[in-house]
């Protein structure tokens, strides 16, 4: 690229591309969004590297020790540093089981979000290109799912699984069942925002210009209107990442989720629950702390993304 | 077609097309028709067109907007299927072309350029994959290096820069992404081009510039044109036939200079009245009257009798026939009749792609 001699503007490599992009300057001048970047990246490496991360293994009985139940936070009078938030029931620390936690609440998340979008995103692309029945069956099909709302599909389904599953197999197999029941009950809004995107740009003449030289249609939406109906799916995608965080809590809150030996966020909010009336506050607090701030980071991330994409509110 | 052969090239007819109709269905759904007891739609976009584009020349359409141009322009590439009618390429029906390998034979040979060159490119693919897409999907080299050079040609060729091929669309302009399609068209080395409004787009300047290297590349590959366009002007300058379009129909069909000098229809008559040209300025013209009548309910009889003012009871009822007078093909009955009163015009002066 250095011997173009009309590109004297054009920087050259990728890192000062990006630093150089209206999206990083928006970015940059968004204290919030900074902000919930940072929590959020906190989130997921912690969750990433949660075994060298976390002060303790929650879940090695070995290290556990019920003598230490019910430790109350570091600050409060019966508080020792070891367990910086307190441990729960079993005497595991808090801190650690909501870095573990939210470990599980996010391959929850992400695996049911990449689930629904590769639905959505799918049906909606060949909705979209290929229009009559095809496009009816489709979008009746996620016109009808809407009319129920999304946790009441994924409870059905968590449901129906669980009554097909052997009962030695529920436990290991309970977080596929979740990510199969989260991504099915989202994937309609995957598929309407693909839909109405590939209506537009299956119409511009780029697409044209495929279909006269006789390129497969599969292929025209692969290469040629998938990258153009991206930008609106990811906006979506990372706003789904947080509902899909919620609605893994909500489940797993109401006990049809991930179960207790290996627990999510949800889980954690509902087992701490039991004890907030006999004063142990801090087993349910935290957790729940914890869920809000990684849901408004990851939202008021989603909702930068948004606006920063839109050409309008440029 | 034997006997054709013997003379010279540019006589035998590359493209012929009988009887070539487009129908759209435009009617309510099933359900709200039967509740409202509405009777099907059908908009006749074209209907019942002939022409024959012989080798080396350019042959072009002009009409108002929503008159079935583009249309044609999409049914001759293969985008829309015709509900009637043939289209023959090299004197082969491009219908009878049905196994892949024939089809794809037939598509390398024609090329299209679009109307809308803010349209026609894929923004998120780099300048030099947009013009190789032609030689991927046809197979037409063997290495990377190979298309790379090829690309590199066909930049220079249309008056770019080889390192632009590195550039995506939007660091472009109008004309030079104009420009990019023209080399993309090129590519598969076609035979014959399908332009549908190449310069409506853009300004007039580089109009004028994307035209002449149209007509470079014609000299240069002897590429034949369907030129589809609304302006009479950029028509002339480029045209050896040009066909009149009135509502799906043709109305008139003669030499470029023929038409423009001695129009015999009185809709290429009020077309003609209204180039603006310097010399006239100030000179009175008759305004067009009236609007393009609704495609899906057209007038009985000839469709152009609401806004003709030699409209007769016959004209109103009985649809004209084209027929050859005096080296044009005109449908009309005043013509044919001889009630229209003669007129001549002065083709344009100026060249408009100078």
């Amino acid at each position: 690229m250095s011997d173009n001699p009309l590109g004297t503007t054009r920087p050259e490599n990728l890192l000062h591309r990006i630093l150089d992009s209206d999206i990083f300057y928006s970015f940059i001048r968004s204290p919030v969004t900074v902000v919930s970047a940072i929590v959020a990246a906190i989130f997921f490496f912690a969750a990433a590297f949660a075994p060298w991360v976390a002060p303790h293994n929650p879940f090695d009985p070995a290290t556990l020790d019920l003598m230490d139940a019910f430790t109350p936070p570091a600050w409060e009078a019966d508080g020792t540093p070891n367990f910086p938030l307190g441990t729960d029931d079993q005497g595991r620390d808090i801190l650690s089981t909501i870095i573990y936690g939210s470990r599980v609440s996010l391959i929850v998340g992400f695996s049911a979000v990449l689930f629904s979008m590769v639905i959505g995103v799918g049906l909606g692309l060949l909705a979209g290109y290929l229009s009559g029945w095809v496009e009816t069956i489709v979008m009746r099909m996620a016109d009808v799912q809407l009319t129920i709302p999304a946790i009441l599909v994924a409870l059905m389904i968590d449901g129906v699984a669980h009554i097909l599953l052997p009962i030695h197999l529920r436990d290991e197999m309970a977080i596929y069942v979740l990510i199969l029941a989260i991504g099915i009950s989202d994937w309609p809004r995957y598929a309407r925002v693909t839909r109405g995107a590939t209506l537009v740009e299956r119409n511009k003449e780029y697409v044209s210009a495929a279909r006269v030289i006789g390129v497969h249609p599969v292929k025209i939406m692969l290469s040629h209107v998938l990258p153009n109906v991206m930008g609106p799916v990811l906006v979506l995608a990372t706003i789904g990442l947080a509902l899909a965080v919620i609605t893994e809590a909500t489940l797993s809150f109401l006990g049809v989720g991930v179960p207790p030996t290996q627990p999510s966020l949800g889980t954690l909010i509902r087992v701490g629950n039991n004890f907030l009336f006999s004063g142990e506050w801090w087993i349910t607090l935290f957790p729940s702390l914890a869920l809000v701030t990684l849901v408004l980071s990851v939202n008021l991330l989603g909702d930068w993304l948004r606006d920063a994409l839109n050409p309008k509110l440029r | 077609m034997a006997e054709r052969s013997m003379s010279k090239l540019s006589s035998e007819p590359l493209l012929e097309v009988t009887d070539l109709a487009k129908h759209f269905d435009v009617s309510k759904p099933w359900l709200a028709r039967k509740i409202e007891g509405a009777q099907k739609q059908i908009l006749k976009a074209v209907d019942g067109l002939e022409f024959k584009i012989n080798q080396g020349q350019t042959f072009s359409l002009v009409g108002e907007s929503g008159c079935g141009k583009s249309t044609v322009a999409k049914l001759v590439v293969g985008l829309h299927k015709p509900s009637r009618g043939v289209i023959k390429f090299e004197g082969r029906n491009v219908a009878d072309a049905h196994s892949r390998a024939d089809s794809a034979a037939l598509r390398r040979r024609w090329q299209m350029i679009f109307q809308d060159p803010y349209a026609s490119l894929n923004p998120r693919w780099r300048v030099r994959d947009i013009i190789a897409e032609p030689i991927r999907v046809f197979g037409l080299v063997k290495s990377r290096d190979e298309q790379i050079d090829k690309v590199g040609a066909l930049l220079t060729q249309v008056g770019l820069s080889p390192v632009d091929g590195e550039k995506y669309p939007h660091e472009f302009s109008g004309g030079q992404r104009q420009r990019i399609s023209i080399a993309r068209a090129l590519s598969s080395n076609p035979e014959f081009l399908v332009c549908d409004e190449p310069t409506s787009a853009l300004d007039v300047s580089v109009q004028a510039q994307i035209l002449n290297l149209m007509k470079d590349l014609q000299k240069e590959f002897g590429l034949t044109y369907l030129f589809i366009s609304h302006n009479l002007a950029v028509v002339y300058h480029l045209s050896d036939k040009i066909g009149v379009m009135y509502l799906g129909r043709l109305c008139e069909v003669a030499a470029a200079k023929d038409l423009f000098t001695r129009p015999q229809h009185p809709y290429t008559r009020l077309l003609l009245e209204t180039i603006p040209d310097l010399e006239m300025t100030g000179r009175e013209r008759v305004p067009v009257a009236g609007e393009v009548p609704n495609p899906i309910n057209p007038p009985p009889g000839c469709a152009f009798h609401p806004r003709c003012p030699f409209a007769n009871d016959r004209c109103r009822s009985e649809a004209p026939t084209p027929t050859e007078r005096s080296g044009h093909i005109v449908a009309c009955h005043a013509a044919e009749e001889g009630r229209l009163p003669d007129a001549t015009f002065q083709a344009p002066k100026q060249p408009v792609a100078s």
